[in-house]
């Protein structure tokens, strides 16, 4: 039921970068219309951690993820990267973030190729950097031979992997990934989890979202379990699954689990 | 089965409606526009009656075979026209293919352009009301003819659907549509002076069209009142032969829909060639632009309205006495293609929070799509202002022109950065046909659109006062200076135009992407 209180030391440094909190999420709310989204969220995502955040459909961890990252306006809220206030400064936030939406488009008459080169020149890197780090995006992704097939024709889980690979280009030192093995297939998730643990290990900071509870408690040493707009439980894996397993936890937070016979129609014997 | 067919496509429709009430107003505005429409066709045809019959009949084929025409041909313009009942979307569900077919064909009669249809071909009997044989053969062969309609435009559908499973087909058909609409012109040209040459043209048009499926039907009852029996069973004929043909090759092309699904054949390709993103400065700017213009050539939504300037010559040159209007095509040119990019935003729909999750500035946002259409725009504007004036041996008109020219495209493109970062509409989605406009918010796409060109004229009004001028007092020196002021109003314009629109960017950035996201 708790959030780890932001640290002193954080709050007294008001874009300094020495903090411990590679994302710091403070009281994030954000109504449409009648419906409230997200009712005061607060995270502490510890640099160098493997953050996961795991939630029932429509819990609202697309939503914080949007106002964490700079794409929706919060309602109420504060959210520092590193120290830099997201709303306050924007420009200078996203030079540290790498974001992967989900749900958005991509721009998808480019060719991958062209869309991971898009991404870096946006974020104003040069040109051989740029061409240097896509070739080895694709190739760690497994898209180099498509890399020349327009995006509109790569299949849902290949235009994961580049929106991706358009995430990691200009080696963002924290990394927000909404749903990132949505229909990947089993062999590029373990690569994307090698990359990442890769990444973590030299001291990057990774927040996913993600519904499956088995690769969370794997892969992250961190989770948080959001439900209805707000935050049920917060802290390493450990802290929150207790002696269960965190998918037992998580039904034992969320509930919602039918326990009656139901659909007995639906049994052929 | 058939009336849960049509009540499924009557909930779409409310449904669709319950989702904004701009969309509703929308669509009783046109809703408003239809019945308008539709009440004038119904006195003009009641009036009609009036008229001798060999006149009615002239009108009834020439009017009735453009119907027919335009339900088979639109469809193919637009892929995305009407998919509700896709059949596509009752693979899964067994319905038995007879009733899944009357049920298409119902379902095709509700909405705006069927009703229509069906109540012009039913007040075709008011028009035949003083031959009483007629008037009931009119009842038959215009249900007949309602329902050839709606069979014909399915049968296409269907066929250019199973079709469209290649996303390169989609993309061609959208431009190739537009070829019929450049020969518009010349189509319009000649017919216009076929009835002007000769008064017998049009009876004579309808003579042939009569025996054609597109016109049988609505000549029989003609035939009819004319005493002809023999030669209205014939036409008659004619049009429900079609039927059943039309229905036989649907009911074939839809079963093999059903089993068919779509597959979209994509050959792998390694990459290695950066387009544009290659030769455009390595900028945020420059990258922007390279973007921008593998669009212009990529998306068919964006390629479409490049297809139109063609037709817009075609157009002047043949509507303007002489060729006299052709002289302004680089100026109307200019004047498109500046507003063609204040919908930029729109079109790329969540696609733009790329641009928001890499932290681009308004100013290179803004900047990049306005160079990506000025490299193109600003020499199409050139040669479409030079040609015309070369071909009609007018190049002392070139300074007055090209100014005004230039100055529309440079000033209207400034404008454009600042309209596009404040407004968004429903536009296509990604990957839809150009054509597809989302019903009901029309309106303020073109309350924009309205105020937006007169602003555009207000700009270039020193311009637009200067050639006045030159055209008045015939005084060269109007003409340098209508060049002159511009090239420098124009660009003063246009960099107000791009910083204003860029600071307004960097402020209401995720609020764009909120607007857009809700068009999917």
């Amino acid at each position: 039921m708790s959030s780890p209180a932001p640290s002193p030391s954080v709050e007294n440094e008001p874009g300094g970068r020495a903090g411990s909190a590679a994302l710091s999420i403070r009281g994030l709310a954000k109504r449409f219309g009648e419906k409230i989204a997200v009712d005061g969220v607060s995270l502490e995502v510890p640099q160098g951690s493997f953050y996961g955040l795991v939630g029932p459909n429509g819990a609202g961890k697309t939503t914080t993820l949007s106002m964490a990252t700079g794409l929706l306006r919060p309602d109420f809220g504060q959210v520092l990267v590193h120290g830099v206030d997201v709303w306050g400064r924007p420009l200078e936030a996203k030079k540290l973030m790498g974001i992967l939406p989900d749900g958005v488009r991509l721009f998808d008459r480019l060719t991958g190729e062209q869309l991971v080169t898009y991404a870096g020149l946006l974020r104003g890197m040069d040109r051989e950097t740029v061409a240097e780090r896509t070739g080895d995006l694709l190739r760690a992704l497994d898209l180099a031979n498509d890399a020349g097939t327009l995006v509109v024709d790569y299949s849902a889980g290949m235009t994961k992997k580049i929106a991706l690979a358009s995430a990691l280009i200009h080696a963002p030192r924290l990394l927000v990934l909404d749903e990132p093995f949505e229909s990947v297939d089993p062999v590029s998730a373990a690569n994307i989890r090698d990359i990442l643990a890769g990444y973590v290990e030299s001291g990057g900071s990774v927040i996913v979202s993600s519904h499956v509870m088995d690769l969370v408690q794997r892969m992250c040493d961190h989770v948080a379990v959001i439900a209805a707009g707000t935050v049920l439980a917060a802290g390493t894996i450990d802290e929150v699954r207790g002696d269960a397993t965190l998918e037992d936890r998580f039904v034992e937070l969320v509930g919602g689990r039918n326990t009656s016979e139901g659909l007995s129609w639906l049994r052929t014997s | 089965m058939v009336a849960d067919l049509l009540k499924l496509k009557l909930l779409l429709l409310r449904n669709s409606l319950k989702r904004s009430t701009a969309q509703l107003v929308g669509v009783i505005l046109g809703g408003l526009y239809g019945l308008g429409v539709l009440g004038t066709i119904v006195v003009g045809l009641v009036f009609l009656g009036a008229a001798d019959p060999e006149f009615i009949r002239t009108v009834l084929v020439l009017g009735g075979s453009a119907v027919v025409l335009g339900w088979i041909v639109i469809p193919i313009a637009a892929t995305g026209i009407d998919m509700t009942l896709d059949p596509a979307r009752f693979v899964t569900f067994a319905i038995p293919q007879r009733q899944l077919l009357t049920g298409l064909v119902l379902g095709g009669l509700v909405g705006i352009p069927g009703v229509v249809t069906l109540v012009a071909a039913l007040a075709q009997v008011f028009t035949w009301i003083r031959y009483p044989a007629a008037a009931v053969t009119a009842l038959v062969c215009g249900l007949v003819a309602v329902l050839l309609c709606v069979v014909a435009s399915r049968l296409v559908t269907t066929a250019v659907s199973s079709m469209t499973g290649s996303r390169r087909f989609k993309d061609i058909n959208g431009i190739v549509a537009f070829i019929p609409l450049i020969f518009l012109g010349p189509i319009i040209g000649g017919v216009t002076a076929g009835f002007q040459n000769s008064p017998g043209f049009a009876a004579t048009l309808a003579d042939v069209l009569a025996w054609t499926p597109l016109g049988a039907l609505w000549a029989a009852p003609a035939d009819v009142a004319a005493g002809n029996a023999g030669i209205a069973a014939l036409r008659f004929l004619i049009g429900l032969g079609t039927l059943g043909l039309f229905l036989l090759l649907w009911s074939r092309s839809l079963s093999h829909a059903l089993v068919t699904p779509p597959y979209n054949a994509v050959a792998k390709r390694a990459g290695g060639n950066l387009g544009w993103l290659g030769r455009f400065p390595p900028t945020p700017a420059g990258a922007v632009a390279a973007r921008a213009l593998t669009y212009w050539l990529r998306d068919p939504r964006y390629s479409a309205s490049l297809a139109v300037i063609p037709f817009i010559a075609v157009l002047l040159f043949f509507s303007g006495g002489g060729g006299g209007a052709l002289a302004y095509l680089g100026p109307i040119t200019a004047f498109l293609l500046a507003w063609s990019i204040s919908a930029d935003i729109s079109y790329d729909n969540t696609a733009f929070s790329l641009h928001l999750s890499t932290g681009v500035s308004g100013r290179d946002d803004r900047l990049g799509r306005a160079l990506a259409l000025l490299v193109f725009a600003v020499p199409t504007t050139l040669v479409f202002t030079v040609g015309p004036l070369l071909m009609m041996g007018r190049l002392e008109d070139l300074p007055v022109m090209l100014g005004l020219g230039i100055g529309l495209l440079l000033a209207g493109t400034g404008l454009s950065s600042l309209v596009s970062a404040r407004y968004t509409y429903n536009v296509p989605l990604p990957g839809e046909s150009a054509f597809k406009t989302p019903p009901g918010t029309n309106f303020l796409m073109f309350a924009v659109q309205f105020i937006g060109w007169i602003v555009m004229l207000l700009l270039a009004l020193p311009e637009i006062a200067l050639t006045i001028a030159y055209f008045v007092t015939g005084d060269a020196l109007f003409g340098w200076l209508s060049l002159l002021v511009g090239v420098v109003l124009g660009a003063v314009l246009l960099v107000v135009g791009i910083r204003t629109g860029g600071r307004w960017y960097d402020r209401r950035a995720p609020e764009l992407l909120l607007a857009v996201s809700a068009n999917r």
